[in-house]
């Protein structure tokens, strides 16, 4: 699994490829909470279109996510689900939590 | 592999109830980046018994939860404990058509932790954990478990209607 951020405007976004799973998802959570814990910042994007899968810790990284962005009252945008990821958080009942976009150019003008 | 873990091992190969023969049998250690591997022995399984995509994810997501459930709960992070697991088909009659289904057996040498009734959170709250079973359950026909001796047995199961013809169908319901 691979993790990149880049920063567009006062939103950064993190292009995350591989599978996400209990091996990495610590990787996954540490990197969304330094990013918004990050100053100036007022969304950050997961791009998740290079994610085949996820898993149930995968899913609480997000919810991690979620939760921190919503106390540092920013913006946690997903965009780009694959079909298994999109089935976990349905299943799982958070697919209506998240803010879900299908790409970028999307999940920006939200 | 400890000396006890190897000793444990080979009296999970010697149990006469899995000693019949299975389509897959894979043998791993408690070692969180081995999950991918697991997933990637079982897409083309389930492909081949005709498991449509979507009821090929279901599979393959509740077996990768329930191994890091082993993994975590009975093995408790340990990294070099023995798994096992074995796949089979099967197949039952509903209103006269039959049915292609797979069965999947997890076994462990850890705690006698029935990993069905893991506290699993409700659905209502909004933090993270605690989706591990609820993934499971979703997503198959059947879980159980069972203690046997000092191993622990997860079954799964689940039933499809195939969307081609897979490998035969010519076996009967070995449960």
């Amino acid at each position: 699994m691979k993790i990149s951020s880049r920063k567009l405007d006062k939103a950064t976004i993190l292009d995350v490829s591989g599978n996400i799973d209990m091996s990495n998802s610590p990787e996954v959570r540490k990197a969304l909470l330094h990013e918004i814990r990050e100053k100036g910042v007022t969304r950050v994007v997961l791009n998740l279109t290079g994610v085949a899968y996820i898993d149930s810790s995968g899913v609480a990284s997000l919810v991690e996510g979620l939760k921190a962005s919503r106390e540092s009252g920013l913006r946690f945008v997903l965009f780009g689900l694959n079909d298994s990821p999109r089935e976990v958080l349905k299943i799982s009942r958070l697919l209506k939590l998240f803010e879900v976009y299908d790409d970028e150019t999307q999940a920006m003008a939200s | 592999m400890t000396p006890v873990a190897a000793k444990q091992l080979r009296g999970m190969k010697k149990s006469p109830k899995i000693a019949r023969a299975f389509l897959l049998k894979l043998e791993l250690r408690s070692h969180p980046t081995l999950l991918c591997v697991i997933r990637g022995a079982l897409e083309p399984l389930m492909d081949m018994l005709g498991f449509s995509a979507e009821h090929t994810r279901a599979i393959i997501r509740a077996v990768d939860e329930a191994v890091a459930n082993i993994m975590r709960h009975s093995y408790h992070g340990r990294l070099d404990q023995p798994i096992e697991v074995y796949c089979n088909r099967l197949q039952r009659s509903t209103n006269g058509e039959a049915e292609q289904g797979v069965e999947i057996l997890l076994f462990d040498c850890g705690a006698a932790v029935d990993t069905t009734k893991i506290p699993a959170r409700s659905l209502d709250e909004i933090r993270p954990g605690g989706l591990g079973l609820h993934i499971i359950r979703g997503s198959m026909d059947t879980v159980q478990y069972k203690r046997a001796g000092r191993l622990n047995r997860l079954r799964l199961v689940k039933y499809a209607h195939p969307s081609k013809g897979g490998c035969g169908s010519s076996e009967e319901n070995p449960s």
